[in-house]
């Protein structure tokens, strides 16, 4: 009997299974144990040094100003408050960042393939520029841009009420006016008719061949329905117009140059690597493809639109949503030209209250969180354009 | 491959967490045999490295005071220089025995930060510098304008404090690095620039375009009492820094200079006398021999002469000493009785 179990026991530490579990088990043990400790670590460190711990400073009156903010915010708002103006802040220049530098990447990255000599060299250049300049250096180079341009005494006035000076791009903008509501509801009514004429129109070519212009028939839609609403109402236009009172100009919008500047930069940078995720997403695509819809009489255009990219589209989005990954953490880059994006009020809030380990736990988190929902959508969008196999 | 990366990440985590809780700091700091002396980045009459990398400043002889008195050798010092954001947690964290870069002293920095001050070394406070043609002479004039400010500090929430108490409206522009807030501020983004008076003067001497085209206008809207900090938990380091100050501020009382301080070991006065361990006992109670204030003096001077020649008049700043001449001519320093 002890000569069975022995061999028992020996086939046991002899099976690949069973030792792979083994040291499964030791390493989550090890990494669990090691988590423990850090936590334990810092925690009594941080009593032995008699600094406080815990959130509850979130609770508490900020007391310092925000230069720019979507929502209204004062001194006496709560930390809390100033984070989510930073973090709103932070997702305004991604989302802006992200919709440009694709634009932007798709014009180049097709211009490189371009079969204009010209144009192919240019888009050559601008990728490599760009991409091979570090983007802090880039930022410096933009905010420097801004704010050499002339202060508000001397606003460069192009007319319409713009106003364009080292404070900013002012614009003017309509006082609201009730009947605003009814355009709106007007404009989501156009949208929704548009859809449903796209579905139509898709359905009857499938059906009989005969295309039908719904794009240009959506957007005349979008435009026409709320002008008309608008004209309805009487046309109610109040402009707030921004003047020159004391320091600066007052009223209308403003394009703050911080804002300007990082956009600016992190469009640019990102748009040199979209452009070459372009370029090798359209190498990817067989030129047969190409050749086939030129036979079937499809225009260049047509090729790359309804062919060509969509094809193309399975090989661009996995690394796209990389960069767009990147353009949203580059955004930390803020604080070097004092826009204030989560970062820089996280850095504020972390020198009032002492708080670092918590601080930057936050802003850690709230990175997390927006970098996995914005690869979630961009999985999503993936699995969407993606081959199916039937 | 797994098993690998896992146990990689488990080791680089381990090593980071050793810079645990240091020994005793008075003991570390004399067994290392220098004082590893946190200072800023940059600032003119406070901390500025030269072109051979030799740190001056008032803030710097703060930690040449130290090490003077500790090991006989004011260069027996180590610098880091810390951004405003790194200097507390590296105080903190052990990275440094003693923060001597023109840090505000507060309650809570006292208490729920883990810091210890030791005495004002510069009082200072926060004002605001224009552009002359501005026009501006007050502060209340201010109402609407843009101000560039360093983040964080106590800076930004005085100058809120401050545009609130007055009702006046501002829009703040927050920049990380000096150079560039100084540049943002010089290229005309804001209409005025707000940080210590001190500073202010700093950079207006080393980074303006044209000196007399800027001005310093005349309200301070806090207080800002500069100390040099340590951390908490070594009672023994903090006397020792603390009063090596006081003995650079007994100094000047006393008339002691780096030139005379050799004439005055014969002194008759018993102030003196004790000061200079003439008479002995000081150097024994706070751990170090007792020849400790002579060599303070004589290696870095007395308050005044380190004022002058950092920030007063032997230097570019020309900051008169105001707030910081010593209570019998009308200012705030003061030191405590050397019995």
């Amino acid at each position: 009997m002890p000569m069975e179990r022995g061999r028992r026991v020996r086939a046991l530490l002899y099976s690949a299974r069973f030792r792979a579990a083994v040291y499964q088990v030791v390493v989550v043990a090890a990494v669990v144990a090691l988590g423990w400790y850090l936590v334990h670590n810092t925690l009594a460190n941080l009593a032995a040094r008699g600094i406080a711990t815990g959130l509850s400073f979130l609770g508490r009156e900020a007391g310092f100003d925000i230069g720019e903010s979507p929502i209204a915010f004062e001194a006496s708002d709560s930390y809390l408050r100033a984070l989510l103006v930073g973090l709103l802040n932070t997702l305004a220049v991604a989302v802006t960042g992200i919709v440009l530098a694709s634009l932007l990447g798709l014009t180049v990255g097709i211009g490189r393939l371009s079969r204009n000599w010209l144009v192919a060299r240019l888009a050559t250049l601008y990728v490599e520029a760009v991409r091979n300049v570090p983007l802090l250096l880039q930022l410096f180079v933009w905010y420097g841009l801004v704010t050499a341009l002339p202060g508000p005494k001397q606003a460069l006035q192009p007319g319409l009420g713009v106003v364009l000076s080292n404070r900013g791009l002012k614009f003017p903008l309509p006082h609201w006016h009730y009947s605003y509501v009814a355009v709106l509801a007007a404009l989501l009514a156009a949208v929704a008719a548009a859809l449903v004429l796209r579905r139509w129109a898709l359905a009857r070519q499938n059906r009989t061949g005969q295309p039908f212009p719904w794009l240009p028939a959506g957007l005349g839609l979008m435009l026409g329905l709320p002008l008309l609403v608008f004209a309805a109402a009487g046309a109610p236009l109040d402009w707030d117009r921004p003047v020159l009172a004391g320091f600066n100009f007052r009223g209308g919008a403003t394009l703050s140059p911080e804002f300007a500047a990082l956009l600016a930069g992190l469009s640019v940078y990102t748009s040199s690597f979209i452009a070459e995720i372009v370029r090798s997403g359209i190498l990817a695509v067989p030129a047969g493809q190409t050749e086939a819809a030129l036979s079937l009489g499809l225009t260049r255009g047509q090729t790359l639109r309804l062919v060509v990219l969509p094809q193309a589209l399975r090989v661009i989005v996995p690394p796209l949503t990389s960069q767009y990954l990147n353009l949203t953490k580059n955004s930390s880059l803020a604080v070097a030209i004092g826009y204030p994006d989560l970062v820089s009020v996280a850095n504020t809030t972390i020198n009032q209250t002492g708080q670092a380990v918590e601080g930057v736990a936050v802003v850690m988190s709230v990175f997390l969180v927006v970098s996995l929902s914005l690869s979630w959508l961009m999985n999503w969008y993936n699995a969407k354009v993606a081959l199916v196999t039937r | 491959m797994n098993l690998f990366k896992t146990g990689a990440a488990a080791l680089a985590a381990v090593v980071c967490a050793l810079p645990a809780l240091a020994g005793q700091t008075f003991d570390s700091v004399k067994a290392k045999g220098f004082v590893q002396c946190g200072v800023n980045l940059g600032l003119y009459g406070f901390s500025v490295p030269d072109d051979k990398g030799n740190w001056s400043g008032l803030d710097v002889d703060a930690c040449r005071a130290v090490a003077a008195g500790l090991f006989g050798d004011a260069a027996k010092v180590k610098y880091t220089p810390l951004s405003a954001q790194q200097r507390l947690p590296a105080l903190q964290s052990g990275e440094i025995d003693m923060l001597a870069r023109n840090t505000t002293w507060t309650l809570s920095r006292d208490t729920s930060n883990g810091l210890n001050f030791t005495a004002v070394n510069y009082y200072d406070g926060q004002g605001f510098m224009v552009a002359r043609k501005a026009g501006v002479k007050s502060a209340k004039d201010l109402n609407g304008a843009t101000v560039c400010v360093l983040p964080g500090t106590t800076t930004e929430q005085n100058l809120s404090d401050y545009f609130r108490a007055t009702k006046m409206q501002f829009k703040p522009v927050v920049i990380e690095k000096n150079e560039e807030l100084t540049s943002a501020f010089f290229s005309g983004r804001c209409d005025a620039i707000s940080s210590d008076a001190s500073q202010l003067a700093a950079i207006r001497a080393n980074e303006s375009p044209n000196p007399d085209d800027f001005v310093i206008l005349p309200e301070l809207i806090s207080k800002e009492p500069l100390a040099p900090a340590v951390r908490q938990g070594d009672d023994q380091w903090m006397d020792l820094v603390r009063w090596s100050l006081f003995a650079m501020i007994a100094a000047e009382e006393k008339g002691i200079t780096s030139k005379n301080v050799d004439q005055m070991l014969t002194s008759a006065d018993p102030d003196v006398k004790r000061l200079l361990g003439v008479t002995p006992g000081n150097g024994k109670a706070l751990g170090v021999d007792e020849a400790w204030v002579v060599r303070i003096v004589k290696q870095v001077g007395n308050y005044g002469e380190s004022f002058d020649r950092n920030v007063g008049k032997g230097s570019k700043l020309k900051i008169e000493r105001g707030l910081n001449a010593l209570y019998s001519n009308g200012g705030l320093l003061y030191a405590p009785p050397f019995k």
